[in-house]
């Protein structure tokens, strides 16, 4: 009997069939309508294939259509956590192609609007993936938290998620006179509330049991795959634009670019809960030194880009984001492309998440913190 | 007999990190006035958004049923998405000049991103952004507005 039982576990032949498994397109945690055919083996994930297109929205076409200053909005809704790195990022573009220099105190603001949606944006990240993990208080914490940045943002942008705060040349709106107060007090409630975190997850046994050594991605195999942002740089992959191709007021600034080691799940977490505290210190800098001056340059009624090929990059929440535009010299864009960070990273996961359970998946999924608008634009 | 006493050990450490985080919500369990949620529809009546909130493009009219709207279309031009149609209607007024004047200033609120982009091109300031965000209605038919009032008429000194 032993003897059967021996051969039953040493060779293949208690192998089941395999089966195709639809994740998605309405799954809870693919956080948006990704569907992902999982082939299973019992529990045993051996591939993951992702199909996209769902909530494609033609944002590249329809900019073409459109005039620099109304394309910008629709970047918001494409990763609607970083809407103001990618409005930045659009801005920027235009503003390098028309060799114009913005007011140092719109560099400031722009960076610190930056931050605070890093912020936000990982506030969310840590509060879903810890849903998807099983911990439904996280869910409410970072939820709780998160409503003080948006209430900055409502007051200042004039909305809480869909900003369209940058436009070319500057910002929309000047700061809010309480904007100030209000940054300073949210950086010391939270940095009150960030241990919480940790206490509340990252400390957490069955937390860690399942994340720690969970798909694992190597630094080749980031760099191979082009995954950007925390997911990347939790590999090892020093890849901040923030740091490498320093854009607003980043040069002004001293910060640490968290690089991690071992690129699991777990590295990606604490990887991120680091980004939120050098946030805090890059706003920290920033927040008392804003330079008097205006808050936008005034630009023609009708802007039109020279003929030419620009491209500007910028790190969202997510890894890094380009925009290239191509201009025949007209009021509208030839073709606009976005690079976004998401549909590198989700590519990845396929590569990773083999021989692994498909609850190791959920995992890899939520640390691999995919916006799904962003992944298919 | 090292095996063990770590195998133990490390059931400790384990509950510990689990008490650990359940201190953290024992301890918004016993303080609920640290986090309390707004009760919604019940401070309607109190309920203030911020100045700069985007709810909706309203035109504000004065006392005397007047609006600032001169009726030039920039607003139109620069919506990224078509919310917004002038219809202007031409009249002759008392010096016998014809002249171009709106009619109809028609936003359709249901296809409106709240972009901020047609209240900043507006040269008169005639348009700004109302802080009313109960756009829930039975019908697409009450999503369009007319935003200048019926028998409304551009104020005096509007530079046109
Ligand atoms: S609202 Fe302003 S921009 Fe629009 S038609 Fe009237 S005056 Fe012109
Ligand atoms: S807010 Fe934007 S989308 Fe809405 S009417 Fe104005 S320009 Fe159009």
């Amino acid at each position: 009997m032993a003897e059967i039982i021996e051969k039953l576990i040493t060779t293949d032949e208690i192998k089941t069939d395999e089966y195709l498994v639809n994740m998605g397109p309405q799954h809870p945690s693919t956080h948006g309508v990704l569907r992902l055919l999982v082939k299973l083996e019992g529990e045993i994930v051996h591939n993951v294939e992702p199909h996209i297109g769902y909530i494609h929205s033609g944002i590249e076409k329809m900019s073409e259509a459109l005039s620099y200053p109304q394309i910008i909005h629709l970047t918001d809704r494409m990763d609607y956590l970083s809407a103001h790195m990618n409005n930045e990022a659009v801005c920027l573009c235009i503003e390098d192609a028309l060799q114009v220099q913005v007011p140092e105190r719109v560099k400031y603001i722009r960076t610190i609007i930056d931050e605070l949606q890093r912020l936000a944006s990982h506030q969310l990240w840590w509060c879903a993936s810890g849903m998807d993990l099983g911990a439904l208080t996280a869910f409410f914490y970072g939820l709780r938290d998160r409503e003080d940045i948006l209430d900055i943002f409502e007051e200042t942008c004039g909305a809480r998620l869909t900003l369209n705060y940058s436009v070319p040349g500057g910002v929309m709106f000047d700061i809010h006179p309480n904007f100030q107060a209000k940054v300073k007090a949210f950086i010391k409630k939270f940095r009150k509330i960030l241990p919480e975190y940790d206490k509340l997850l990252t400390g957490n046994i069955i937390f860690q049991n399942r994340t720690k050594g969970v798909g694992i991605l190597s630094k080749e195999d980031a760099i191979a795959y082009g995954v950007t942002g925390p997911t990347g740089r939790a590999s090892g992959f020093s890849c901040d634009v923030r740091k490498h191709h320093p854009y607003s007021a980043y040069p002004y600034i001293k910060f640490d670019e968290k690089v991690g080691t071992d690129g699991d799940c777990f590295m990606r977490w604490k990887l991120r809960m680091d980004e939120m505290r050098e946030s805090l210190n890059i706003i920290e800098q920033l927040i008392d030194n804003i330079p008097e001056g205006d808050y936008a340059l005034k630009m023609k009624g009708v802007i039109k880009l020279p003929e030419g090929e620009f491209y500007q990059r910028v790190e969202t929440a997510r890894g890094e984001f380009g925009v290239y535009i191509v201009s025949d010299g007209k009021k509208n864009p030839y073709r606009v492309k976005y690079r976004s960070p998401g549909f590198s990273n989700l590519f990845a996961i396929n590569h990773i998440a083999k021989k692994w359970k498909i609850a190791d998946l959920v995992a890899i999924m939520a640390t691999f913190d995919l916006v799904i608008p962003d992944i298919d634009r | 007999m090292k095996s063990t006493f770590n195998y133990i050990a490390e059931i400790f450490k384990a509950i510990w990190s689990l008490l650990t985080g359940m201190k953290v919500t024992a301890k918004y369990f016993f303080t609920p006035w640290n986090n309390v949620t707004q009760q919604y529809p019940e401070n309607r009546d109190t309920l203030v958004m911020f100045d700069r909130f985007r709810g909706e493009v309203i035109m504000p009219h004065d006392e005397k049923n007047e609006h600032k709207c001169t009726g030039c279309g920039i607003c139109e031009i620069n919506c990224p998405n078509g919310s917004i149609e002038i219809i202007s209607k031409s009249i002759v007024n008392e010096e016998g000049k014809k002249k171009r004047i709106i009619d109809q200033h028609i936003y359709h609120l249901a296809m409106c991103t709240f972009c901020n982009l047609c209240i900043k091109s507006c040269p008169s300031d005639a348009i700004v952004m109302g802080q009313n965000f109960e756009h829930a209605y039975w019908d697409r038919v009450s999503m369009t507005k007319v935003l200048n009032r019926p028998g409304s008429k551009i104020m005096e000194g509007v530079k046109e």
